[in-house]
């Protein structure tokens, strides 16, 4: 693996096949979780730690797994680490356990877990499938906390609520109030906050990549005009 | 078709290996973390309790000193649920009970609330609820003190008709826009008080119901 070949697939996680907002999947998590910064980022890291543990696993035994039971036995494995991954949580971040609650065991049915093994590590080493589930699980995080920073400001006027139940007691003051004595806009964090959150994020994306397309139109093109225009 | 009959059979044998691996590693990170998972799941109980149960009230180990309560409708419950005795040198201080409003605004509030030996509130709090977010969510103590309303609170300055919110013509706040659910949870306060008066000889009876489940 070289250099090049890491930072492709961190850009392929973060921005170009960014699972949130480019591939679509993992609506399900991205959805229900993304309510405030807190919940979102921390939902995110849980699948990214999956994701990758999923590719180291999964790729060292790919040429050891026959074509027919595959996917029975991709599941098996990331399901073994989603229970491993609750269990710790459970065990030594009740509070955050208790919010994600129902969310964790179905980071096993995310689809972007799956989706990953299934495209990458199976084909891949295991440094490299790693790596890339990795990437995918942090652009999913990158995406949550977005979302959840959106919908936490307009929906609560607040950023990082919750922060206690993941640091400890001691992170009770980090809360931020952005919007002092806000009354909180209900939808928002309501379901259809997300959507509208999330779509409005994929709108933005789109804008990104549709400018930096036109600049790259635009150069070639233009380079012998602007030597020109110099000239004269 | 011998040789589809052995590949297959290779093919379950290859899945059983996969499947006792995973067995393997779940059962002991299981056996691992299980002890903390106790702890951590007690310390949050405890932490409640000791919210609702001011804790210059009892002096002993309240978490281990539980009773199984049969379902009952005035608390609400229709599974076996677990009260918690708190004792100040051997005398019955207060207890933790379990309830649950069945009628909020969208579906069951969980509560827990303490009572006093004498009848009074300790203190209630709302385990769990689906209210609605920033409307009916004021039953939560950080986001409002509401429910300390009812603390000092008891059946013997209250009568059954202050048991209501003021709208109701009863005694308890509410807020504008969300009457249903601090409603509900008044009910279910009220009717709790009255399970407890008509059981407190059994709710405090020394732990003979606990031995007799470790025997089973």
């Amino acid at each position: 693996m070289t250099l090049q070949e890491f930072r492709d697939i961190f850009h392929n996680g973060m921005w170009k096949q960014n699972p949130g907002i480019v591939q679509l999947l993992g609506l399900c998590p991205l959805l229900a979780v993304s309510s405030t910064v807190v919940n979102g980022v921390s939902l995110g890291l849980a699948t990214a730690v999956v994701m990758a543990l999923s590719g180291a696993s999964i790729a060292p035994i790919r040429n050891y797994v026959p074509n027919e039971i595959r996917i029975p036995v991709f599941i098996l494995i990331i399901a073994v680490l989603v229970t491993v991954v609750q269990y710790l949580m459970n065990a030594y971040m009740y509070g955050l356990y208790v919010v994600l609650g129902i969310f964790i065991p179905l980071i096993v049915t995310n689809c972007i877990v799956l989706a990953r093994v299934e495209a990458f590590a199976s084909k891949n080493g295991a440094l490299a499938s790693a790596w890339d589930g990795f990437a995918m699980g942090l652009g999913l995080t990158a995406v949550l906390g977005v979302l959840g920073a959106i919908r936490e400001v307009i929906g609560k006027g607040t950023l990082f609520s919750g922060i206690d139940l993941a640091l400890g007691d001691m992170a009770q003051g980090w809360v931020l109030h952005v919007i002092p004595d806000y009354k909180g806009f209900l939808l928002a964090i309501l379901p259809p906050g997300a959507f509208i959150g999330l779509g409005l994020l994929i709108a933005g994306k789109n804008w990104l990549n549709l400018r930096a397309e036109a600049k790259a139109r635009n150069k070639p093109v233009s380079t012998p005009m602007t030597g020109e225009a110099v000239q004269g | 078709m011998k040789r589809i009959a052995r590949s297959t059979l290779q093919t379950a044998a290859n899945l059983i290996f996969f499947a006792v691996i995973a067995t393997a590693i779940l059962a002991s990170v299981f056996f691992m973390t299980h002890d903390a998972i106790v702890k951590s799941e007690e310390a949050e109980k405890m932490k409640l309790i000791t919210q609702i149960v001011p804790t210059t009230l009892f002096d002993n180990d309240i978490i281990q000193d539980k009773l199984n309560v049969a379902p009952n409708p005035l608390l609400g419950t229709e599974e076996v649920t677990i009260a918690y005795r708190a004792r100040l040198k051997g005398e019955p201080s207060a207890v933790v009970l379990e309830s649950i409003a069945p009628d909020g605004y969208s579906g069951k509030i969980f509560l827990i609330l303490a009572v006093r030996a004498n009848g009074e509130l300790a203190g209630v709090r709302v385990v769990t609820h689906k209210e609605t977010p920033g409307l009916g969510d004021y039953i939560e103590l950080p986001k409002d003190p509401w429910i300390k309303g009812f603390d000092g609170k008891s059946r013997e300055v209250y009568k059954d008709d202050d048991w209501k919110v003021k709208k109701d013509g009863g005694q308890f706040a509410y807020m504008a826009g969300a009457t249903i659910t601090p409603r509900a949870i008044v009910k279910a306060v009220n009717k709790a008080l009255i399970y407890y008066a008509e059981n407190r000889e059994q709710l405090f009876a020394v732990s003979e119901p606990v031995k007799k489940e470790k025997r089973k």
